[in-house]
C-alpha cells in the first residue's frame, strides 16, 4: 500500500518545528522506533532550515514537502523555489558553509546523509533546490506488526 | 527571571531548550554573547538536561562559543547530553574541542 502526503509552508524559522513534527506524525502508523523518528526529524530540520536560510536568505518563500510510504520505505522530498546551489559537491562537503557569518556548522547535508539511507540533491542557480531522501523503517522484527 | 542563563563561579551555565534548531539558536547565541562580554565569564557550560532534539544549528552555536571563549583561554563544557546528543557532537568533530562534565 502506498500512502502519500504533501504540505506547503512558508519558509520561516517558526515553521521548522512544525515541518519535522508533521513528517514524524505521518510515519507514526508504521511504528517507527524513537531512533528512526529522531533521524527523520533531524533530516527534515536540516532540509527545511537550508531552504529558510540559504535558498530564500531568510526573506521568506514557499517550501513543499512531499512524503510517501511504500510499505516500509519512506520517500521524502523537500523543495524550494529559491536561489539554488551552484556547486552541489562543495555544498555537501562536511563543515563547508556558505554562511560562516551565521555560524552555520556546515553539517546539514552530512546529517541528512548520516540519518537517512539515501540523499539526492537536485539544484541549479535560480531554479530552486529539491532534496530527495529515503529511509527504510521498521527493520526490527516487532515493528509494523500485523501486516 | 528565568534560569536559562546563570553565571556561577566564572562559569556561564546555559540550560539548553528542549529543541535546539535554527530558530531557538538565534536567541541562545544573542544572549550568550551578551553575557560572555561580562569579564566574570571564563568558561561556558552547555546543559543538555532538557534537550530532546538538536540539529546542526546547535553545532554552530557550540563551535561559535568555543571560538570566542578559547581566545581568552576558556573552555566549553557539555553536561547531561544523552547518547544521541553525544553522537551528533561526535559526528561534527566537536568532541575534540569540548569536554564532557558528567
Amino acid at each position: 500500500m502506498e500512502n502519500k502526503m504533501r504540505i506547503e509552508l512558508d519558509a520561516l524559522p517558526e515553521n521548522e518545528g512544525f515541518a519535522r513534527v508533521a513528517v514524524a506524525a505521518f510515519v507514526t502508523y508504521r511504528n517507527p522506533t524513537m531512533e528512526e523518528i529522531s533521524d527523520i526529524k533531524t533530516a527534515v530540520s536540516e532540509a527545511v532550515t537550508n531552504a529558510v536560510i540559504h535558498a530564500y536568505e531568510e526573506k521568506g518563500g514557499r517550501i513543499v514537502i512531499r512524503c510517501s510510504m511504500q510499505d516500509d520505505l519512506l520517500h521524502m522530498e523537500v523543495e524550494d523555489s529559491g536561489k539554488g546551489i551552484a556547486d552541489i559537491g562543495q555544498a555537501m562537503v562536511p563543515l563547508y558553509t556558505s554562511r560562516p557569518d551565521l555560524e552555520r556548522s556546515g553539517m546539514g547535508f552530512a546529517f541528512m546523509e548520516a540519518f537517512m539511507d539515501s540523499l539526492e540533491v537536485k539544484s541549479a542557480p535560480g531554479k530552486g533546490t529539491c532534496i530527495i531522501m529515503e529511509k527504510r523503517l521498521g527493520n526490527l522484527p516487532w515493528a509494523a506488526d500485523g501486516e | 527571571m528565568d534560569d536559562t542563563f546563570q553565571i556561577i563561579d566564572h562559569y556561564l551555565m546555559i540550560r539548553l531548550p528542549e529543541e535546539i534548531d535554527h530558530r531557538s539558536c538565534r536567541e541562545i547565541t544573542r544572549k550568550a554573547d551578551a553575557l560572555m562580554l561580562d569579564e566574570q565569564v571564563s568558561h561556558v557550560v552547555f546543559d543538555f538536561s532538557n534537550t530532546k532534539f538538536m540539529d546542526s544549528s546547535g553545532i554552530g552555536v557550540l563551535a561559535g562559543r568555543y571560538r570566542k571563549i578559547s581566545c581568552f583561554g576558556g573552555k566549553v563544557y557539555v553536561m547531561h547530553a544523552d547518547s544521541r546528543m553525544k553522537r551528533i557532537l561526535r559526528m561534527s568533530g566537536l568532541t575534540n574541542l569540548i569536554e564532557f562534565m558528567d
